[in-house]
């Protein structure tokens, strides 16, 4: 009797298997991306384009044969201690190439355990050098750190007239600090004199921080930081009465940043990777799946402000879909050699890789917030030859 | 030179008042259980998560939301006693440490989960969020009446203690928890009654402290938390006067250390930046190795005398 109920379990073990055989093949994209944590908010926005473009696109055509393409997640909680295990739980459950992460700390951080399998990543708004730097397998779609600062030091130097500019970051973030440093090469380059100061992880008290800028003369306030601490020092700065604009990196690109800054007199500009009504189909789309997935909504931040990072996740996706019809296999490796050659035109900007894996980019997007409706505003297009 | 001072100090005592009313929870707690409660700083964050949802809702008026507040935080406090610490008061003092550390990652989880990781912008509160100038430092209202409002509720705290019935039990207990207990004191209620008033003073920490800074994540309360722990051994762990000196000394200390590259290059001790704000917490923590290395029970910690 028990050999019965063994052989009759054992062949229910195969019912899933000729179940799995009978439906489409699927193949598996990695999201390395941060839910919880500092970045989450914008962690969240970003994985918002690639659910977006994995509705529009489930499937894909590898080899002649249509495949489903299925989105598995992995929280790398905007800490580099935690992104390791979230990047051996990604490459355990057998992707064929991951997108992510927001945040360059982590991605360094999960890099090497994407190398060691062989899986190919494309970084989608981590603008740290170092990402992708003397490596083969990280790719990235969006502009560098070099550039971002650059055109940063410009647009204060020149637009705002500032010749003393106070930067402040975290203490260990890789994003932060490379920012700060490249933004200071440029504005002293361009003649100006750049103050820096560091906070400690978890700091909620920026005003002293602001106290020192107003104290050294500062005529903008440089601090590409993390959302949760940049909406706290927007509203530190209006509750002080601060003078100068407060600059920030694409982080600072987020309706939760937007919000912060409504109703008060700071002015809050930054240099971001998409500007709304660059692509209307994509903008209507967007928000329509938005006024009907209320969950999409919450994780947006309650309204339908297109960030730039969610613009940058669409077209990673859509090079990844590339990469795979090139490879016309789903087999990493394959997948990794086929990337270099892939170009792509997507809402965010025509897409090809230099030797490095980098984006050939020369344009970033300049926009403050209108803080009557807290709806960001575009101010220029900045290039850098 | 006061101008360029001022407004370090003025951060300084304001964060150094919300410090005290979370310190007093602790020293509290340590005072009456000898038991270090780690979950503390996560009532403190609990409580202003529940008044971002409660304003967020809708359906309770604004004025009504902060007792409710209160209230409800309150009686988190009891309910954490009674479930986590209670079943453990004859265990290894250990143990209950150990519970503790439990609540406070079971706190923060669940918060993580509501919220999913989201940072929540916490509610204005018209008048105290208003921008108020004294001698020429623009600040929110908050921030001048924090002290006040900590000096005023630590004034009544003391007075409960020595000049009431529950607060004779409370002082009993903390001397001899089991002849106190012969004596006919009931000491769950003694102890329960410790718990609320120490998350009732967390509560009100958090609506002032997040008024400050607004924002809120699950792990808010950890830093503020710890630096109010810091505060109540600073200042000798068991007293009250202690605890709030303790965080003033602390709040002022790290603010003015944050400002002091610019004080010294104004007073002409310094010719330019010297990254010195980098080491405000280092600054702090390194200033509590000191006091306790010349002082081992802390400022106004009693004399331990070791039962033969």
């Amino acid at each position: 009797m028990k050999q019965v109920i063994a052989l009759i379990l054992a062949l229910l073990l195969m019912v899933p298997a000729f179940a799995m055989a009978e439906t489409d093949k699927v193949v598996k994209i990695g999201v390395f991306e941060p839910a919880s944590g500092d970045s989450g908010a914008g962690g969240k926005q970003e994985m918002l384009g690639m659910q977006y473009a994995n509705l529009e696109t489930p499937t894909v055509e590898i080899g002649g044969e249509t495949y489903k393409v299925e989105l598995v997640y992995a929280d790398n909680g905007s800490s580099t201690d935690k992104a390791p295990s979230a990047a051996q739980l990604l490459v355990s459950s057998g992707v064929s190439v991951i997108l992510g992460s927001y945040g360059s700390g982590v991605s360094i951080a999960g890099s090497e355990y994407f190398k060691e399998a062989n899986i190919p990543a494309i970084g989608v708004t981590c603008t740290n050098p170092q990402v992708t730097a003397g490596n083969s397998h990280y790719f990235r779609v969006c502009f560098l750190d070099p550039f971002q600062g650059t055109v940063l030091a410009n647009y204060a130097y020149s637009e705002l007239g500032a010749t003393v500019a106070y930067s402040l970051g975290e203490l260990g973030n890789d994003y932060d600090q490379g920012l700060c440093t490249y933004f200071g090469q440029a504005f002293e380059a361009l003649g100006g004199t750049v103050i820096h100061e560091d906070f400690p992880t978890n700091t909620a008290d920026f005003t002293s921080y602001l106290t020192n800028a107003a104290n050294y003369g500062a005529s903008v306030f440089f601090c590409p930081v993390s959302i949760a601490y940049s909406t706290q020092i927007v509203q530190q700065a209006a509750s002080q009465g601060a003078a100068f604009p407060i600059l920030g990196g694409d982080t600072l690109d987020s309706n939760v940043v937007s919000n912060a800054a409504k109703g008060t007199n700071v002015d809050v500009v930054v240099t971001t990777f998409y500007q709304e009504g660059a692509n209307e189909a994509f903008d209507t789309g967007f928000k329509a799946w938005l006024g009907e997935d209320s969950e999409a909504m919450t994780n947006n931040g309650g309204n339908d402000i297109i960030a730039g990072v969610t613009a940058m996740g669409y077209d990673a996706y859509y090079v990844a879909l590339e990469a795979l019809k090139a490879a016309g296999s789903t087999d990493s490796k394959a997948v990794m050699e086929a990337l270099p050659g892939v170009t792509y035109d997507g809402v965010s900007g025509h897409i090809e890789f230099d030797e490095t894996g980098d984006a050939v980019r020369n344009a970033a997007y300049v926009k403050k917030v209108n803080t009557e409706t807290g709806d960001w505003e575009f101010v220029t297009e900045q290039t850098v030859g | 030179m006061f101008n360029t001072v001022f407004p370090y100090l003025l951060s300084g005592i304001s964060v150094g008042g919300q410090y005290a009313l979370i310190a007093i929870g602790y020293t509290m707690v340590y005072g009456i259980l000898r038991l270090i409660n780690f979950a503390h700083g996560d009532v403190f964050m609990v409580a202003g998560i529940i008044m971002v949802y409660m304003v967020a809702s809708g359906v309770v008026p604004l004025w009504l939301c902060i007792p409710l507040v209160l209230v409800l935080t309150a009686a988190i406090g009891f309910v954490i006693e009674r479930v986590a610490y209670k079943p453990l008061r004859t265990a290894p003092r250990m143990s209950a440490m150990i519970s503790a550390i439990g609540v406070s990652y079971t706190l923060q989880n669940l918060v993580l989960y509501i919220t999913g990781g989201l940072n929540q912008i916490y509610p204005t509160i018209p008048w105290i969020s208003g921008s108020v100038t004294i001698f020429g430092a623009t600040t929110k209202m908050v921030t001048v009446i924090t002290p006040v409002l900590t000096l005023v509720l630590v004034i009544a705290l003391v007075f409960l203690i020595n000049h009431t019935k529950i607060g004779m039990a409370m002082r009993a207990v903390s001397k001899d928890f089991e002849t106190s207990q012969l004596m006919g004191i009931n000491i769950n209620f003694v102890i329960s009654a410790t718990f609320v008033i120490g998350t009732f003073l967390a509560g009100v920490a958090s609506l002032l402290y997040f008024t400050n800074y607004t924002t809120v994540i699950q792990t808010s309360g950890a830093m503020p938390g710890l630096k109010a722990f810091v505060a109540a051994v600073f200042g000798g762990i068991g007293s009250i006067p202690g605890a709030v000196v303790g965080a003033f000394i602390i709040g002022i200390a790290e603010n003015i250390i944050k400002g002091l590259d610019i004080i010294l290059f104004k007073a002409g001790l310094l010719k330019g930046p010297a990254g010195l704000a980098t080491f405000s917490d280092a600054f702090t923590f390194a200033l509590l190795i000191i006091i306790l290395a010349v002082k081992p029970t802390g400022l106004f910690g009693e004399k331990t005398t070791d039962k033969v």
